[in-house]
């Protein structure tokens, strides 16, 4: 039981961050992004890159710190890849969904995300193979929390856990203490009104693509240190990710790192009553539930 | 000469089947605005429910009632009616993001039960056990076959007729005016959540009857057969073809199917036996470059909706 909640919140982590940049741009730009787990995969295999790059060059990096399978150059690689995975998310919005934009044609945007989440996928899948890969080599045995009841944890999960709470709360400090912060909220409520205030719409456009892809770089790597490197991270987690979103209220920030706990933890507690085969489907039962109870979700505000 | 001519009548009956669910799909998409991500689901209710409802008993699974082969593909259809209904209610009232998410969420669960659930459908094995109707009387060679196409191409023109006079009439005319201006159509006393609700289950029944002589055509179905892809297939076929617009629809399903089948041999035959395992990247990325590319340079599709302006006393 125990193992199950702490499992639950770990997953649940990886699905915060990845709900935090998609609750944003589905309220900014008002379309379902399904492209949006795809950015994990990108992550995690810019990071994958990165990471090797970096031990060939700088072999000091390669030590392992204290515990954790991970090291330093792994550490660099994530920043560098929370970079360029922005940076993807802000090109596929230049050359795709901008355009679509432009055209006044929300609903088509959906399409369009579907279309490029397909690309992306096996994009990645021809690149670097169908084939699961890994950070390390090396086996990191879990830790034994406690014997009674039994709780057993990788010591991986637990940096990314903590890793995962500090980039909260350093980004609840930059949206509720600083102007961009404010700025950016007030884009998300109304950017017709926002833009009145000055706010350039462009630019903080470009800025929640950047901050929603480095969140989903950081999921995806999190994702693979804790399970595996996969071309279907994206295709695994998107429905996931849109039940965090949902639970939360799409739009609300604080509703997407609630949603991704409640997620997790529910699809792990799931196993109690379901064999493991069904977990796929546990996100689905939980966007009906929460259609049918309370279709805003916690935090969300009614908008047609 | 006759393997050309098999080959042939083999190539319309799928293109024919996929057409059907296509129409469907431009009942929801084309003619209303609702966007259904889980295509794939409808069709496999249909084609699960007509092969579990008509199929000989078997040890293992559920099924084999052996009903009369038009009560199974009717309950067939209905399942999947049943299923967008489901959906639809906890849904079509809200922002049309929600209703995207839910289908492609109902797909991936679908496809999810279909693969786990032994008893209910056989599981990863997929369902046997089907005797194709009239089977006895016709064989199970080419004139089977021949006869099967003309009763899937009979059901085409029917599906297409059908589609054709509801959009005629003055309910399609209401889709229209929904799709449009939701707001307008509710001050006319109009109530859109219900008519697309209607909208939504009509076509979910028309992909349910696909699937259902998807299903009998194989006298199998499997969850392989429920992926995602086949979502994304009959949209690109929608889109190439023209949203709105069920000429295009079913002209574009066969353009489409008829460059699927191309590339997918193409690549079997010219690609190196290394690179055999990523022809189905290759065909994937091919069709999310058919899907982003008409959006960004064709939205219209080729052969675009004729909007029709309705006067009292016209159709």
């Amino acid at each position: 039981m125990i193992q199950h909640l702490l499992d639950g919140i770990l997953i649940g982590a990886i699905l915060s961050l990845g709900a935090i940049g998609l609750t944003m741009v589905m309220h900014m730009l008002r379309f379902a992004n399904f492209s949006h787990a795809e950015l994990l995969s990108i992550g995690a295999y810019a990071a994958l890159v990165f990471d090797k790059l970096f031990k060939v060059l700088m072999p000091v990096l390669a030590d392992q710190i204290g515990p954790l399978s991970m090291t330093w150059a792994l550490v660099l690689a994530i920043v560098l890849s929370m970079a360029l995975t922005g940076a993807s998310a802000v090109l596929f919005d230049r050359l795709v969904f901008r355009r679509v934009r432009e055209k006044g044609e929300e609903l088509s945007m959906v399409f369009a995300s579907f279309g490029l989440a397909l690309i992306v996928r096996n994009v990645i899948g021809l690149v670097f193979g169908l084939h699961t890969q890994l950070y390390s080599q090396d086996i990191v045995f879990a830790v034994v929390l406690s014997r009674d009841p039994l709780l057993l944890v990788k010591p991986d999960q637990l940096a990314a856990l903590a890793a995962t709470l500090a980039i909260m709360a350093a980004l609840h400090l930059v949206l509720s203490r600083t102007t961009f912060g404010y700025a950016l909220r007030a884009v998300a409520e109304n950017p017709v009104l926002a833009q009145v205030n000055g706010i350039d719409l462009r630019r903080m456009i470009v800025i929640v693509w950047l901050l929603g892809g480095g969140l989903a770089s950081l999921a995806g790597v999190f994702y693979g240190l804790s399970n595996q490197i996969s071309p279907v991270i994206g295709r695994d987690l998107v429905l996931p990710i849109f039940a965090a979103t949902i639970v939360g209220g799409i739009g609300s920030i604080y509703g997407a790192v609630l949603g991704g706990f409640i997620v997790g933890i529910a699809a792990n507690l799931a196993l109690f009553v379901l064999p493991s085969g069904y977990s796929p489907s546990v996100p689905f039962l939980i966007i009906i539930a929460v259609l049918l109870l309370r279709p805003n979700g916690l935090f969300g505000e009614a908008r047609t | 000469m006759i393997g050309v001519i098999s080959y042939l009548v083999f190539f319309t009956t799928v293109a024919s089947i996929l057409a059907i669910a296509v129409l469907g799909l431009n009942l929801q998409w084309g003619n209303t605005g609702l966007f259904n991500g889980g295509v794939a689901a409808f069709f496999g209710a249909g084609a699960y429910g007509t092969l579990i409802l008509g199929g000989t008993p078997q040890a293992g699974h559920l099924g084999g009632f052996g009903l009369f082969y038009p009560l199974a593909v009717l309950g067939g259809m209905a399942a999947a009616g049943v299923l967008a209904w489901i959906v639809g209610v906890a849904t079509l009232r809200l922002r049309h993001d929600y209703l995207a998410i839910s289908t492609f969420g109902v797909a991936v669960a679908f496809e999810n039960v279909m693969r786990n659930a032994e008893a209910l459908a056989g599981g990863a094995k997929g369902l046997r056990g089907f005797e194709r109707p009239l089977r006895d009387a016709l064989g199970d060679g080419f004139v089977y076959n021949i006869a099967f196409l003309l009763v899937v191409l009979v059901l085409l023109l029917a599906t297409y007729l059908f589609l054709e006079r509801l959009v005629g009439s003055p309910f399609g005319r209401l889709l229209r005016a929904i799709r449009e201006d939701e707001t307008a159509a509710r001050s006319l006393g109009k109530s859109p959540a219900r008519v697309r609700l209607t909208a939504f289950v009509t076509g979910a029944v028309i992909m349910g009857l696909a699937g259902a002589l998807y299903g009998t055509f194989y006298a199998f179905v499997s969850p392989q057969d429920v992926l995602p892809t086949l979502t994304f297939q009959i949209w690109a076929m929608l889109i190439v073809g023209g949203a709105g617009n069920n000429r295009g629809a079913i002209l574009g399903t066969f353009l489409i199917w008829g460059a699927w089948t191309a590339s997918g041999w193409a690549l079997s035959r010219f690609a190196p036996i290394e690179a055999q395992l990523y022809a189905g990247s290759i065909q994937y990325v091919l069709i999310g470059l058919v899907i982003v590319g008409m959006l960004l340079w064709r939205p219209q599709g080729l052969f675009p909706e004729r909007l029709v302006v309705s006067q009292s006393g016209q159709g």
